[in-house]
C-alpha cells in the first residue's frame, strides 16, 4: 500500500432493501429482496491524483461516491480518510471534522442547486456552515474571488440558478464545493449532462483547479474519452465490483480484463479510422440475482468452465490489477 | 431524394416577440441514406425532427419553407392526411423507448395493430410479420417475447423493440431523436448497428438527431452541423469530421475528448469553445457564430452566410465566401 | 421588485389575460373589502342592544312597498338591519375560514416535511393518521372535535371559545390534503442533488428541512390554501347552520342562514336569501382565484 494515500478503501460493500412494501410482501409472498449494489471493493486514492471510476449505469459506481461522502454509510468493510476511518460512527466528532476536507460536485447542473436561492447564497453556504469566515463582508469577498476563479463574474452572485446556462450552473456548483476549501473533491459524472463543447470548458477548468489548487479527484463517469482525458488512474467497475484498476495509460493502451476491453470497444471511432472492433454483445444482467462465478461471463468471449463457478479476485498481474481467471492464467 | 427541406422556417411568437427557433435551412436525405444532424441543446435539431413528422407543439409553427416527402409537399398538410402519413410512411424513434410504448399493451399487440392498421393485413399476417420484424432487430426467442410487455424488457430491448414498431409499415423515412442517448455504451453501438443496417436493407432514409459526435461518425452517411436554428456546414461525414471547415465543427470537433494512451497527452487543454450559444432571444446580427468565432471579421457581423461550397461540404462561413 | 417587473411577471401576465379571474378578484376583494370594514361601511351595529328596536322587525327589503329605505335589505325578527349583519357576518365567516385554514397548513405543512424527510416509521406514523382522517367526512371530524371540547371545556365560557374551537375543528379536519402533497414533494425534493449537496456540506436535517425543501414545497400548498378558504368558510357555515359553530349573539353568515332558514315558511325570504348570496359570492369569487392560481403555477398547463 503506497504511503501518500488520501483516501482507502478496504472491502467496502453496500446493500439496499429493493423489497416490496411490508403489507405486499405478506399478502403476494415476495420474498425480500437484497440489491448488492457495491461489493469487495478496495482502492486507495493518492494525494494529488484523479482516480477515474468507470462503468455503466448500475455498476455501483455513484454509490461508491456517496458511501466516500457519507450520503451513504457502508454494509461492510471500512473506509478511511488520511488514516482516520470514517465509516463507523458517522455522527462523530472527527469524523465531521475529516469530512469538511472533502466535497462533492454532482451530475445534474439543473437539480443540484436550489432553485430559490442566490447564486450567493449557495456558494457562500459551506462557508457558513463550516464557519470559515464570521465577517459578512469576508464572506461576500470570498465569494466574488470563488465565482471569478470558476470563470464568472461577482455580478452573478445576485443571480438565481435559473438565469443561468448547464455550463454555468456546473460552474457555480465547483464554486460552491471549494468553499469550504476541501483538498478532496469527489466528481460524480461532472460534465454527462453538459454539451460537448461545454463539457470541454468545464474538464479544463476543473484540471486547472487541481493543479492551482492541489485538489485530488475522485472522477466518476461513464464515458472513457473523457476518463482518458482526466484519469492518473482508472478504475472499472461491473455489476458492483471492480474487475480492474491500472494506470490510465496502461489501461488505455493494453487493457487486460474482457470488460474493459469490450468498453473501449465500444467508443465510436471518430477518426473514422477504421479500425478493427469485436461486436459487443449482451447486456449488464440483473444486478438483483447477478451469475454464479465471474458476474461478467455470460458476455465473455474467454469464459471457461472456472469463470462460470470460482469468482475471481482483484489480482496484481504486470503492473496493474485485475479480476479475471484467463488474465491469471495467461490465457489472455 | 425520400425527404426535401426548403428554407424551413420555424417561429415561436410569445407575448416578448416572436422567437426564430429554426431558420432558413435545406437539406434533403436519399434513399438508403443516413443523414446525421447534429448540435448542441438549443440548436433546433429536434424542433426540425418534429416539424418534419408534423408533431409541432403549437405555439410553435412552420412559418415558411416547404417540406417535401417523395416530391409530396407534407407541411401544409391538414392533421388527418399528416396522421396517416405518420407510421405509415414516416417512422419515429425517440430518446426514451419507455413513451414510446404504451405499457398496458403486450409489444405483440402493438406491433400487428400498427401493422394491420397501416398495411390492411388480417391478424395472423400481422403477427407473422412482427414476429420478422421482432428477428430483425435482434430480438432473441422473439416467438416468447412478443406477448410480453414493455416493462418487461431491458431499455435497450425496449429500443429495439420501439425500432421494430417504427418499422412495421416499411416507411420510407425514419426519423430518429437522440434514439441512443438514455442507453449504456456497450448497448449503443448495438442499436447503432442495427440502425445503419436496416437503413441499408430496406432503401429507407433516415435522419438520425443526436448531440453525440460518436454516435455520427458510426452511423450516418452525410452530417448537418446545426447551430442556432441555422446549419453551419453539411457534407460527407468522413470529410466533415476529417476536415471540418466552419470554424464551429472545427472547436466542436476540437473539443470532444478523445482516448489518449500516451501520458503526456493526457491532462492537455481540450479545445474550447469560448462562450455559449446565444438565446433565442439574443441571435446575433449577420453569422449567429461571430461573437464566439477566432476567425471572425467585419462581415461576419453584418451579412448572414449562404451555404458556400468548401470542399465536399456546404459551409455557412464568409472565410469561403 | 418595482412595479414594472411586477406588471410583467407570469403570473401577472396570465392575470391580466384572463376577464373571469379578474372578474373573480374584484368580487373577492368586494366581499373580503366589505367584511373588513363592517364597523365602518355597515349603516348600523347590529350587536348593539340599545340600537335594535322591535318595532322595525321584519320589515322587507327597500323595493318592496311595505318596505323602507332606512333598511335596504331589511331586517330581521329582532329588528337587525340584514346589510349589517351580513357586513358583520362575512367578517367572521372570512377570519374563522382564513385562520382554519393557517391553522391546518401549520400542522399539515409540518408533519407532512417530516413524515417525508425521515420516511420510515415516523412516515408509516403520520401517514396511517391521514389515511385514517380520511376515510371520515371532513365535516364528521370537525364535529367530532367541536363536540369533545364542548365536553372538555367549562360550561360558563363556551360562547367565548365558541370561535377558536371551531377554528381548531375545521383546521383538524383539513390537514391531510397538506400533509399529504408536502409530502410528496418533499420525497421528490429530497432527492435532488441540492439536497444531497447540502448534506455533504455538514447541514443538520433540521435546517434542510425549512431552509432547503420547504421553499420548493410550498408552491403547490399555497394553491391549496386559497382553494381551501373557499371550503374552510362552507364548512363554518355548515357547522353554524348545524348550531354547532358559532353563537348567535355574533353570527357568521352560516348562523344568519340558519336562523333565516326558521323564517321561510312564514314568507320572510330575505333573512335567509341575502346571507345566501353572500356566502356563494364570497366562496365562489375565493375558489375562482383559487383555480386561476393552480392553473397559473402549473407548468404543465402554462
Amino acid at each position: 500500500m503506497a504511503e501518500n494515500a488520501l483516501l482507502r478503501l478496504e472491502s467496502v460493500g453496500r446493500d439496499f432493501d429493493v423489497s416490496r412494501p411490508w403489507l405486499n410482501r405478506v399478502v403476494e409472498r415476495a420474498p425480500r429482496l437484497i440489491l448488492r449494489a457495491v461489493d469487495d471493493v478496495s482502492l486507495e486514492v493518492r494525494k494529488g491524483e484523479t482516480l477515474a471510476l468507470v462503468g455503466e449505469s448500475g455498476c455501483g459506481k455513484s454509490t461508491v461516491a456517496r458511501l466516500i461522502v457519507g450520503l451513504y454509510s457502508p454494509s461492510r468493510g471500512r473506509i478511511a480518510f488520511d488514516g482516520v476511518d470514517i465509516s463507523s460512527s458517522s455522527a462523530g466528532a472527527q469524523t465531521e471534522r475529516i469530512r469538511r476536507r472533502m466535497q462533492m460536485i454532482f451530475q445534474d447542473p439543473y437539480a443540484s442547486l436550489n432553485p430559490r436561492w442566490r447564486v450567493r447564497e449557495i456558494v457562500a453556504e459551506p462557508i457558513r456552515v463550516l464557519n470559515l469566515l464570521q465577517r459578512e463582508e469576508q464572506i461576500a469577498a470570498r465569494v466574488a474571488e470563488l465565482l471569478t476563479q470558476v470563470g464568472l463574474s461577482p455580478e452573478d452572485g445576485e443571480k438565481y440558478p435559473h438565469e443561468f446556462s448547464g455550463g454555468q450552473r456546473q460552474r457555480i456548483s465547483i464554486a460552491r464545493a471549494l468553499s469550504g476549501r476541501p483538498e478532496f473533491l469527489v466528481c460524480d459524472e461532472p460534465t454527462s449532462a453538459l454539451d460537448v463543447s461545454v463539457q470541454a470548458q468545464i474538464l479544463n477548468l476543473m484540471t486547472q483547479l487541481q493543479s492551482e489548487l492541489g485538489l485530488t479527484y475522485l472522477f466518476i463517469s461513464h464515458n472513457l474519452a473523457v476518463v482518458s482525458h482526466v484519469a492518473d488512474r482508472v478504475g472499472v467497475m461491473y455489476l458492483g465490483r471492480l474487475v480492474e484498476l491500472a494506470e490510465a495509460e496502461a489501461l488505455f493502451a493494453r487493457p487486460k480484463h474482457p470488460y474493459t476491453r469490450m468498453l473501449l470497444d465500444a467508443v465510436p471511432d471518430l477518426e473514422m479510422s477504421g479500425r478493427a472492433r469485436t461486436p459487443v454483445a449482451g447486456e449488464v444482467p440483473n444486478p438483483l440475482s447477478p451469475p454464479r462465478g465471474c458476474a461478467f461471463h455470460p458476455r465473455c468471449p474467454h469464459a471457461n468452465a472456472r469463470c462460470r463457478e470460482e469468482r475471481p479476485e482483484l489480482k496484481l498481474h504486470d503492473g496493474r490489477q485485475a479480476a479475471c481467471h484467463a488474465v491469471e492464467e495467461k490465457r489472455l | 431524394m425520400i425527404l426535401e427541406v426548403k428554407d424551413l422556417r420555424i417561429e415561436f411568437p410569445t407575448r416578448r416577440g416572436t422567437l426564430v427557433a429554426v431558420d432558413g435551412i435545406s437539406f434533403s436525405i436519399a434513399p438508403g441514406e443516413v443523414l446525421g444532424v447534429v448540435g448542441e441543446s438549443g440548436a433546433g435539431k429536434s424542433l426540425t425532427g418534429t416539424a418534419i413528422i408534423g408533431l409541432l407543439e403549437p405555439p410553435g409553427r412552420i412559418a415558411g419553407g416547404e417540406i417535401r416527402l417523395e416530391g409530396e409537399r407534407i407541411d401544409r398538410l391538414p392533421h388527418d392526411a399528416m396522421r396517416r402519413i405518420r407510421g405509415r410512411r414516416i417512422g419515429a424513434i425517440f430518446q426514451d423507448p419507455l413513451t414510446s410504448l404504451n405499457p398496458l399493451y403486450t409489444i405483440g399487440e402493438q406491433l400487428v395493430e400498427t401493422i394491420c392498421t397501416h398495411l390492411g393485413t388480417d391478424r395472423k399476417t400481422g403477427r407473422e410479420r412482427a414476429l420478422g420484424l421482432l428477428r430483425e432487430v435482434g430480438i432473441p426467442a422473439p416467438e416468447a417475447r412478443i406477448d410480453h410487455y414493455p416493462h418487461q424488457f431491458s431499455g435497450g430491448m425496449r429500443q429495439r423493440v420501439v425500432i421494430a414498431l417504427a418499422l412495421c409499415a416499411e416507411p420510407r423515412l425514419i426519423i430518429a431523436d437522440e434514439p441512443t442517448t438514455a442507453l449504456d455504451v456497450s448497448i449503443q453501438a448495438q442499436i447503432i448497428q442495427l440502425l445503419k443496417k436496416l437503413a441499408r436493407e430496406h432503401g429507407t432514409a433516415v435522419m438520425l438527431i443526436t448531440h453525440d459526435m460518436g454516435v455520427i461518425a458510426e452511423t450516418a452517411d452525410r452530417v448537418a452541423v446545426m447551430y442556432a436554428g441555422r446549419i453551419a456546414e453539411i457534407g460527407p461525414v468522413g470529410e466533415l469530421l476529417r476536415a471540418p471547415r466552419h470554424p464551429y465543427t472545427v472547436g466542436l470537433m476540437g473539443s470532444i475528448p478523445k482516448i489518449r494512451a500516451a501520458t503526456r497527452e493526457r491532462h492537455a487543454r481540450l479545445v474550447q469553445i469560448e462562450g455559449s450559444m446565444p438565446r433565442l432571444t439574443a441571435i446575433p446580427s449577420g453569422c449567429a457564430f461571430n461573437p464566439r468565432c477566432p476567425k471572425a471579421f467585419e462581415r461576419c457581423r453584418v451579412e448572414r452566410p449562404e451555404p458556400l461550397a468548401a470542399g465536399s461540404n456546404l459551409t455557412a462561413c464568409w472565410l469561403y465566401g | 421588485m418595482d412595479l414594472q417587473t411586477l406588471w410583467n411577471h407570469d403570473l401577472a401576465y396570465s392575470f391580466r389575460r384572463s376577464p373571469v379571474t379578474i372578474a373573480a378578484a374584484l368580487l373577492a376583494l368586494t366581499c373580503i373589502g366589505g367584511a373588513l370594514l363592517a364597523p365602518w361601511l355597515a349603516p348600523y351595529n347590529p350587536f348593539d342592544a340599545a340600537t335594535l328596536d322591535l318595532n322595525k322587525a321584519l320589515s322587507p327589503p327597500a323595493w318592496i312597498p311595505e318596505g323602507t329605505r332606512a333598511y335596504l335589505l331589511g331586517t330581521d325578527d329582532q329588528g337587525r338591519d340584514i346589510l349589517s349583519t351580513i357586513l358583520y357576518g362575512a367578517r367572521i365567516s372570512l377570519a374563522v375560514g382564513v385562520a382554519a385554514v393557517l391553522f391546518a397548513l401549520a400542522l399539515g405543512v409540518t408533519l407532512g416535511l417530516t413524515a417525508g424527510y425521515f420516511g420510515g416509521r415516523i412516515d408509516a406514523f403520520i401517514m396511517r393518521i391521514a389515511d385514517i382522517q380520511l376515510s371520515f367526512p371532513a365535516i364528521l371530524i370537525a364535529l367530532l372535535v367541536d363536540g369533545v371540547a364542548r365536553v372538555v371545556m367549562p360550561t360558563d365560557r363556551l360562547d367565548e371559545i365558541a370561535i377558536p374551537v371551531l377554528i381548531l375543528s375545521i383546521g383538524i379536519s383539513g390537514w391531510v390534503q397538506y400533509a399529504r402533497t408536502v409530502r410528496g414533494s418533499t420525497l421528490v425534493e429530497k432527492g435532488k442533488e441540492y439536497v444531497q449537496a447540502a448534506r455533504v456540506i455538514g447541514r443538520r436535517p433540521l435546517a434542510i428541512m425549512l431552509r432547503h425543501v420547504l421553499p420548493n414545497v410550498m408552491g403547490p400548498v399555497l394553491v391549496i390554501a386559497t382553494i381551501h378558504i373557499a371550503t374552510a368558510i362552507i364548512t363554518e357555515a355548515t357547522l353554524s347552520f348545524l348550531g354547532v359553530g358559532v353563537p348567535p349573539t355574533n353570527p357568521s353568515l352560516g348562523t344568519l342562514i340558519s336562523r333565516g332558514n326558521e323564517f321561510m315558511i312564514s314568507g320572510v325570504w330575505w333573512i335567509v336569501l341575502f346571507p345566501g348570496i353572500a356566502l356563494v359570492t364570497l366562496v365562489l369569487s375565493v375558489n375562482l382565484l383559487g383555480d386561476w392560481l393552480r392553473d397559473a403555477l402549473n407548468p404543465k398547463l402554462r
